[in-house]
């Protein structure tokens, strides 16, 4: 049948089954908007700003599992989906954003809001394409998607000149592809493979270090049987919360630059460290020469590009973590506990993670009763900085796709965003996103979203009147010199919320805090909560630039 | 160390610009790079010579393998055949260009051009003996020359193929 491009593109989502797109309307996608005007079986959300579509596409993609799709158009709107696709990328999130572009004769000419979008964005997306034929885009849009899910998940670009849009095409109804991802994820019962089962078999001190890749692959029962068979206490990096229970005894918290004493401990003491779904960044490992100096090192992947990147590691074994764990549970041996599981448990009675009760409001004390009042079944979206190394160490998340976070880019003002699309992915969870009030100022205008479609949202916002990380970093390591850390008494988030027609709270004391939380999580509505803390908290432990990671700095150093 | 890597693309606008846009990004350095038409009109074939350890060399070719523009990566071996084309324009007076001409014979090589004054010459062969033949003409005054990237095919039965089964769309390889 023949339809215009804009028509094609929306039968074309319908294929891919898509319910949600966050998107912002401008000059060069005015066909696609005029197509979505009648579209009722896919929801449409407006943000505030591209930026916020593309980090609420995001959230939406890492709660759900599916595929985050993104409309903006042409010039600004595209260059401002830049830091969302990025963020996307470095975490390896399936994302497809479709931009719109000046009309094709007009490309190359510097036209109104004309940018190379494609060319900007080849270093943050898996794939991108400008179409070219209108007759190519269906052909296109199912690979856009097939990409951006397959294998490691990534952000995947579609570039439509505006002339492209109206041109009409034949156009036939495809079901969705089978996805021929398996066969890239297939494993090899090769060399390696025994080689790391062999490794298992014979090792008295193995390590798990389990990173995002097991949530990805939705392997965590899997991971859970397999450190039970071996007895191996488990660590997880950022994105790896969730990926172990952080209710299981085994569980050892996060590892690295803030992870816990024992965890940094028993990496640097193991003799066998099982990376699986994880990609030693310089957040977890920071002194490569001092990191698991004793250890056999086994990693696992999906991206044969990650394997040796980083780290050199001893057994390599590319595929999907499903695969390769099924194996594991079969073959490797059941072994028993022993003095290694007890070193363990020491060193967890003798530097547990603690915080100081002061009299003033402990943003570690508020995420406590938070995970107590939620029982742990909570959706947490972050910002960047002390807030997020709080919300990862001190909620117990035992749950794949409830932590949601930017970690390799670590992006101040994703939160916000991303907690849009997961409340909007996951309907009826309780999605709270915990914010510093420097992230939060940076889009603080999706408040005007959450308003717009009342989504039930609570907004932790720990405001400690400075840029906290960045403080932390001057006190200890520039000599207290708070070079432009300081925000002062600049916004009144309570005010803020209230403009936009957002019920909010102030919390100044520990006391308030299980009270107010307790209020905010009955109402089903947009809530904003103020909690004021000192600005001399700190995310402790703390491993100093440069060290090794069993060198920390702690609350009692 | 040098490294001549073989890598199959499709051949579509802007492939190229993500090749090298991959090199640039993560930090590797290239020696040359060439590229041209192959047998198949809808596949282009890209030789770059790399420079760097072994780890620089599996990291380059994973990251390439990760492009979906790209079919196919291989490392040529050291024993192929590699080309590169020089065309030099040298200062020949009517006193030096005898031995001019006697130099070029010796190195196979050939004079395209010629006037009162000058000489172009062109030359094929590995890059050693190019580098040879410049630093010999030196002597004379290089006026002007322009360079090629390495070409490079393995000997042998060893090739470089597209083997990706046509038809339907297939990722092949590259997506992970």
């Amino acid at each position: 049948m023949k339809l215009q491009v804009a028509q094609v593109l929306i039968e074309c989502l319908r294929e891919q089954g898509v319910d949600t797109i966050f998107g912002y309307p401008g000059g060069a996608v005015l066909p696609i908007y005029d197509a979505l005007y009648d579209v009722k079986d896919i929801k449409h959300i407006l943000t505030a700003h591209e930026q916020g579509a593309t980090h609420a596409a995001d959230g939406y993609a890492r709660a759900t599992g599916k595929v985050g799709v993104v409309i903006v158009t042409s010039g600004p709107g595209a260059t401002n989906t830049v830091t969302g696709i990025a963020t996307a990328y470095m975490d390896s999130v399936p994302m497809v954003v479709f931009t719109g572009q000046v009309a094709s004769s007009l490309i190359g000419r510097d036209s109104f809001q004309e940018v190379d979008i494609t060319g900007i964005t080849h270093p943050i997306t898996k794939h991108n394409y400008i179409v070219k034929d209108p007759q190519q885009l269906p052909q296109i849009i199912r690979r856009a998607f097939h990409i951006a899910r397959s294998g490691r998940p990534g952000p995947v670009l579609v570039d439509i000149p505006k002339d492209i849009q109206v041109a009409m095409v034949d156009y036939t109804p495809a079901s969705l592809e089978q996805d021929n991802s398996d066969r890239a994820g297939e494993v090899q019962l090769d060399e390696n493979l025994y080689r790391a089962i062999e490794a298992i078999d014979n090792c008295e001190r193995p390590v798990i270090y389990a990173g995002g890749g097991i949530n990805i692959a939705g392997a965590n029962e899997k991971l859970v049987e397999f450190a039970e068979r071996i007895k191996a206490p488990v660590s997880c990096s950022l994105m790896g919360m969730g990926a172990f229970p952080g209710t299981h005894p085994y569980y050892m918290g996060m590892v690295g630059m803030h992870g816990t004493r024992y965890s940094n401990y028993a990496f640097t003491n193991c003799d066998l460290l099982i990376a699986v779904g994880a990609r030693f960044s310089d957040r977890v490992v920071s002194d490569v020469e001092k990191f698991a100096p004793m250890a056999k090192i086994i990693h696992v992947d999906i991206d044969p590009a990650e394997l040796g990147k980083n780290v050199s590691t001893h057994i390599q074994i590319c595929g999907d973590v499903n695969r390769v764990l099924d194996v594991f549970n079969e073959k490797v041996k059941v072994k028993e506990e022993n003095r290694w599981n007890a070193q363990i448990e020491k060193w967890k009675q003798e530097h547990p993670l603690t915080y100081k009760m002061n009299g003033t409001l402990s943003p570690q004390y508020i995420i406590e009763k938070l995970y107590d009042l939620t029982d742990g079944q909570a959706i947490i979206s972050t910002e960047v900085g002390q807030n997020q190394m709080w919300a990862a160490q001190f909620y117990k998340f035992t749950k794949a796709r409830t932590f949601i976070s930017s970690g390799g880019l670590g992006t101040m003002g994703y939160g916000l965003g991303a907690s849009i699309g997961a409340a909007l992915g996951r309907p009826g969870e309780r999605v709270v996103n915990i914010a510093g009030d420097g992230s939060f100022k940076m889009n603080s205008t999706e408040l005007a979203t959450i308003s717009r479609y009342r989504i039930p949202i609570i907004q932790l916002v720990l405001n400690n009147h400075s840029l906290g990380m960045v403080r932390q970093w001057q006190d200890l390591f520039f000599n207290r010199r708070y070079s432009h850390s300081s925000l002062g008494q600049d916004v009144d988030f309570v005010k803020l919320a209230e403009a936009y027609n957002i019920k909010a709270f102030r919390i100044d004391n520990n006391q308030q805090v299980e009270e107010v939380l307790r209020s905010a999580l009955e109402l089903n509505e947009p809530v904003l909560i103020e909690c004021d803390i000192h600005p001399d908290d700190k995310v402790y432990p703390i491993v100093p630039p440069g060290a090794g990671i069993d060198s920390l700095i702690d609350l009692n150093s | 160390m040098k490294h001549i890597l073989g890598v199959l693309v499709e051949n579509h606008p802007g492939v190229l610009s993500k090749v090298s846009g991959l090199f640039s990004r993560r930090g590797f350095n290239i020696y040359s790079l060439a590229v041209g038409m192959t047998e198949d009109p809808t596949v282009s074939r890209i030789t770059i010579v790399v420079e760097g350890d072994s780890y620089i060399v599996e990291q380059v070719i994973k990251q390439l393998n990760k492009l979906i523009d790209v079919i196919k990566v291989s490392r040529i071996e050291e024993d192929s055949l590699t080309r590169e084309l020089a065309l030099i324009k040298v200062k020949a007076e009517p006193a030096t260009r005898h031995q001019i001409v006697e130099l070029i014979n010796i190195f196979r090589a050939q004079v395209v051009d010629i006037n009162k004054n000058h000489l172009i010459v062109e030359i094929t062969g590995d890059s050693e003996k190019i580098t040879a033949l410049v630093d010999m003409l030196k002597d004379y005054g290089i006026e002007e020359m322009v360079r090629t990237g390495a070409i490079a095919i393995n000997r042998g039965r060893k090739m470089l193929k597209d083997d990706r089964n046509k038809g339907g769309y297939d990722n092949g390889n590259n997506v992970l």
